[in-house]
C-alpha cells in the first residue's frame, strides 16, 4: 500500500521503547533524574548562588541571601502553576497575580486570626485562591483566545481596584496588612505588648538562619527558604505527575485540537477549568509563602504587571516544558534584584582600568541597561528569546546540548528532529 | 426503522435555505452515501447530525433517541463518530497519544480527572491503542508527531481514532477530497475492510463517484437542500433526474 510506504524513507521507524521501570515516587527515568536534579539545586542553592567571596568586586552578583532565594522558589511555584494552564492548554491568563494576592491576603488573615504557624496559613491561602479561581475560571473560560485573556485581566484589575478601595476593611487598602501583637490569634497565646509577631513552623521562625563561614565565603542557610523550597519541590513533583497523567494529555489535546476532542466524546470545558483552578491554587500557594516570609501584603501584588511577569517567566523559560518556568522565574528575579542594584559608581569601578574618556563612554552606554533600566535589558532579552528561541531557555539549552553531542559523535544526525522530540517529551 | 432517522429537517442561514424538508433513513449495517453538487447542503446536514448545528425544524434520532439539543461530545458518546473533510487530529501529539485519547474517552467518558496515574503505565489503554495501530498498520509510526505525517496517513489515523471508540455509526465528510488516486484507493480499501470486519453503519458524503459506487449500498442525492431521490447505486446511475441535477452538471454535458 502506498501510504504505508510513502513515509518509510522520511522517518526511520524507531524500535519499540524498552519498557522503562517506574522508579522514584512513580516517575520514569528521565523525570526522576530531573526531580533529583532540581532537588539538589534547591538544596545546595546557598552554595551555588554565592560563588563569590564576600567583599570581592563580584560579590554583588551573589544571590545566595535568604530574601532572594525565597523569591526564587516562591515565584518558581507561581510559574510552575501558570505553566500547567498556559503551557498545557494554551489558555493565556493575564490575571494570575490576583490569585497570588488573594492567597496572600488569606494567609495573613490566618496568621492574624488563628495562629502564626505557617502551615494553616498556607493551607488557607491555597483553598481561598482555589475557590476564587473557580469563580474567575468559570466565567472567563466561556471565551477562548484573546477574549479569555482580556476577561482574566479584567478580573485581576477589578480585584486590585477593590483591594485598594472598597475592601479596605479586609485588605488594609493602600497601607496593606501587617501582623500586630494585638491581633486576636485564637490558637496562640497572647503576645507581649510591643513584640513583633513572626511567622513560624512549630516554633521555628522563618527568619532563622545558620551562617557558614568558609574562608572569605559566607553561606546562609535560612529556615524560611528551606520551607519554601520543600513546597516548590512538592509543587514540581505534582506538576510532573500532571504532565504525565491522562489528565495532562487531555490538556495538551485541548491545546492541539478542541474540535477533535469534542468529536471524540470529550468535553474540553471541565478540563480547562480544572487546569485553571489547579494553577490558581499554585498561585495561592506562592502567595501564602510570600506572606509567610515577610508577614505583610499590599494590593500592588495583584497589579497587572505582576500578572504579566509570570507570563514572561513562563515564556522566557519555555512554556510547556517542566523545568522552563522555574528557570524563567529564577532568571527574572535575579535580574530584578541583582542587575537593578548596579549603579553608576559600580560601573565606574568596572571601567576604571580604561582611560578616562573611554571609561566615561562605556559607563554612558551601559548605564541605561542596568540599575533602574533593568527592565530594558529584560525586554531586549525577552524579544531575543521569543524571536530566536521560541521554546525559551530550555530550547536554548537543548540546542547547545545537540551541538555538543554532534561534535562528540562527529556526525550530524538529524539534530532538529532530536530537539523537537526532546521538547515534546519535556 | 433505520439506525439513523432524519425527519423533515430544515436549516436556514439568514435568507438562505440550506436544508428544507430532508428525510433520510439509514439502515443499520449499511453503507449509505449522500451525494450532490457543491452547496447542496451535504455538510450542513452532517453538522446537524453531530450537534455542530441545530436544525430549525424537524427531528434527528439515533437508535430511537433524539440527538437534538445534545452537545457534540454527548452525541459522540451515544455512538456516532465523525471524520472531517480535512483530517482533524491532534497535530502536536504523537500518533500513539492520538490513538490513546479515544481509547480513554471510550473507557472513562467525557471527563475524568485521573491526574495520578502515569499515562504510559496504563496497560489497558496502551494495549488497546497499540492493537488499533497494528490493525491499521500504523504501528511503525507511533512515535511520529501526527502533524508531520502525509495527508493519507492523517486520514487513516483519524479513521482509526474514530474506530477505537467502537462507534455504531461512522460519518465521513468527503474523506478522499484532495487526495491522490493511490490514497483514494487506499481509503476505499480501508473502509471496505472496516465494513467487513465489524458491525458498523457508515454514512459517507462524497464527490468522487468512483468512491461512491465502490462502497455504497444506498445513495441519497441531495440538491438545493432537499433529497431528490434515494435508491441503489445501479438505479441512481441511470436516473434522469440525477443526471440532470448532478451527474449531468459534473460531466459538463
Ligand atoms: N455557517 C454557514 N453560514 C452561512 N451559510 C452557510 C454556512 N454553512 C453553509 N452555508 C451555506 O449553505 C449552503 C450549503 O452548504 P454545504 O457546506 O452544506 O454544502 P455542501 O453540499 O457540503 O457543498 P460542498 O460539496 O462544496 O462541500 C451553501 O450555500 C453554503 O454557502
Ligand atoms: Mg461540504
Amino acid at each position: 500500500m502506498t501510504d504505508q510506504t510513502s513515509n518509510a524513507g522520511a522517518v526511520r521507524p524507531k524500535p519499540a521503547a524498552p519498557a522503562e521501570k517506574t522508579g522514584l515516587f512513580g516517575l520514569r527515568g528521565k523525570d526522576a533524574s530531573l526531580l533529583v536534579f532540581v532537588a539538589l539545586l534547591t538544596l545546595l542553592a546557598p552554595f551555588i548562588l554565592n560563588p563569590f567571596p564576600t567583599g570581592s568586586a563580584m560579590a554583588q552578583f551573589n544571590a545566595g541571601y535568604p530574601d532572594l532565594m525565597q523569591r526564587f522558589v516562591i515565584f518558581g511555584i507561581f510559574a510552575i502553576g501558570f505553566n500547567i494552564l498556559f503551557g498545557l492548554t494554551g489558555y493565556l491568563s493575564f490575571g494570575h497575580a490576583a490569585f497570588l494576592g488573594v492567597g496572600s491576603y488569606a494567609g495573613i488573615w490566618s496568621m492574624k486570626l488563628l495562629t502564626l504557624n505557617v502551615i494553616p496559613s498556607i493551607v488557607v491561602s491555597v483553598i481561598v485562591a482555589g475557590l476564587f479561581s473557580l469563580i474567575v475560571g468559570w466565567i472567563s473560560l466561556r471565551r477562548s483566545g484573546i477574549y479569555f485573556s482580556i476577561l482574566t485581566l479584567a478580573f485581576a484589575m477589578m480585584s486590585y481596584a477593590l483591594a485598594y478601595s472598597v475592601l479596605t476593611p479586609i485588605t488594609g487598602g493602600e497601607t496593606g496588612l501587617q501582623l500586630q501583637y494585638f491581633d486576636p490569634r485564637i490558637l496562640d497565646g497572647e503576645l507581649a505588648a510591643g513584640t513583633t509577631p513572626r511567622a513560624n513552623l512549630f516554633g521555628l521562625e522563618m527568619g532563622t538562619s545558620y551562617e557558614l563561614r568558609f574562608g572569605s565565603w559566607l553561606f546562609t542557610f535560612n529556615a524560611g527558604y528551606y520551607i519554601a523550597a520543600a513546597c516548590m519541590l512538592a509543587a514540581f513533583y505534582l506538576a510532573i505527575r500532571i504532565f504525565r497523567s491522562p489528565f495532562g494529555m487531555m490538556l495538551r489535546a485541548v491545546k492541539s485540537n478542541q474540535q477533535r476532542l469534542n468529536y471524540t466524546g470529550i468535553s474540553p470545558k471541565p478540563y480547562t477549568l480544572a487546569a485553571f483552578v489547579i494553577s490558581g491554587m499554585y498561585a495561592g500557594l506562592a502567595g501564602g509563602l510570600l506572606v509567610a516570609m515577610d508577614t505583610q501584603v499590599g494590593a500592588e501584588r495583584m497589579f497587572w504587571t505582576a500578572s504579566g511577569e509570570v507570563v514572561l517567566m513562563t515564556i522566557l523559560g519555555g512554556a510547556g516544558t517542566l523545568i522552563g518556568p522555574v528557570l524563567g522565574a529564577g532568571f527574572i528575579k535575579y535580574m530584578e534584584n541583582i542587575v537593578s542594584t548596579i549603579n553608576k559608581s559600580t560601573l565606574e569601578g568596572w571601567f576604571a582600568f580604561m582611560p578616562d574618556g573611554l571609561a566615561d563612554f562605556f559607563v554612558t552606554i551601559v548605564y541605561p541597561f542596568v540599575g533602574k533600566g533593568w527592565h530594558l535589558t529584560l525586554g531586549l532579552l525577552f524579544m531575543a528569546v521569543v524571536i530566536f528561541l521560541p521554546g525559551g531557555l530550555v530550547q536554548g539549552g537543548q540546542k547547545i546540548a545537540t551541538v555538543l553531542r554532534r561534535d562528540r559523535k562527529g556526525s550530524g544526525l538529524e539534530p532538529g528532529a532530536a530537539a523537537k522530540r526532546k521538547q515534546a517529551e519535556d | 426503522m433505520g439506525i439513523l432517522e432524519v425527519k423533515n429537517v430544515g436549516k436556514r442561514f439568514g435568507g438562505l435555505k440550506a436544508l428544507s424538508d430532508v428525510n433520510l433513513s439509514v439502515k443499520e449495517g449499511s453503507v449509505h452515501a449522500i451525494i450532490g453538487p457543491n452547496g447542496a447542503g451535504k455538510s450542513t446536514l452532517l453538522n446537524c447530525l453531530v450537534g455542530k448545528l441545530i436544525p430549525d425544524t424537524g427531528s434527528v434520532s439515533f437508535e430511537g433517541q433524539s440527538v437534538l439539543g445534545r452537545k457534540p461530545h454527548e452525541i459522540n458518546q451515544m455512538g456516532i463518530s465523525r471524520v472531517f473533510q480535512t483530517p482533524e487530529i491532534f497535530g502536536d501529539l504523537t500518533v500513539m497519544e492520538n490513538m490513546m485519547i479515544p481509547c480513554l474517552a471510550k473507557r472513562d467518558g467525557a471527563f475524568s480527572i485521573s491526574a495520578y496515574g502515569a499515562m504510559m503505565d496504563d496497560r489497558e489503554i496502551v494495549e488497546r491503542a497499540e492493537h488499533m495501530l497494528e490493525d491499521m498498520r500504523m504501528i511503525d509510526k507511533r512515535h511520529m508527531h501526527a502533524a508531520s505525517m502525509s495527508r493519507g496517513d492523517k486520514r487513516r489515523l483519524e479513521i482509526a481514532m474514530c474506530l477505537a471508540q467502537e462507534p455504531r455509526l461512522l460519518l465521513l465528510d468527503e474523506p478522499t477530497a484532495g487526495m491522490a488516486r493511490a490514497d483514494t484507493n487506499n481509503t476505499i480499501d480501508l473502509l471496505k475492510e472496516i465494513k467487513s470486519t465489524r458491525p458498523i453503519t457508515i454514512c459517507i458524503i462524497e464527490h468522487d463517484m468512483h468512491v461512491v459506487f465502490s462502497l455504497a449500498e444506498r445513495i441519497t442525492v441531495l440538491a438545493q437542500g432537499t433529497p431528490l431521490v434515494e435508491d441503489t447505486p445501479d438505479r441512481i446511475k441511470g436516473h434522469p433526474k440525477v443526471r440532470e441535477a448532478y451527474l449531468g452538471e459534473s460531466s459538463g454535458h
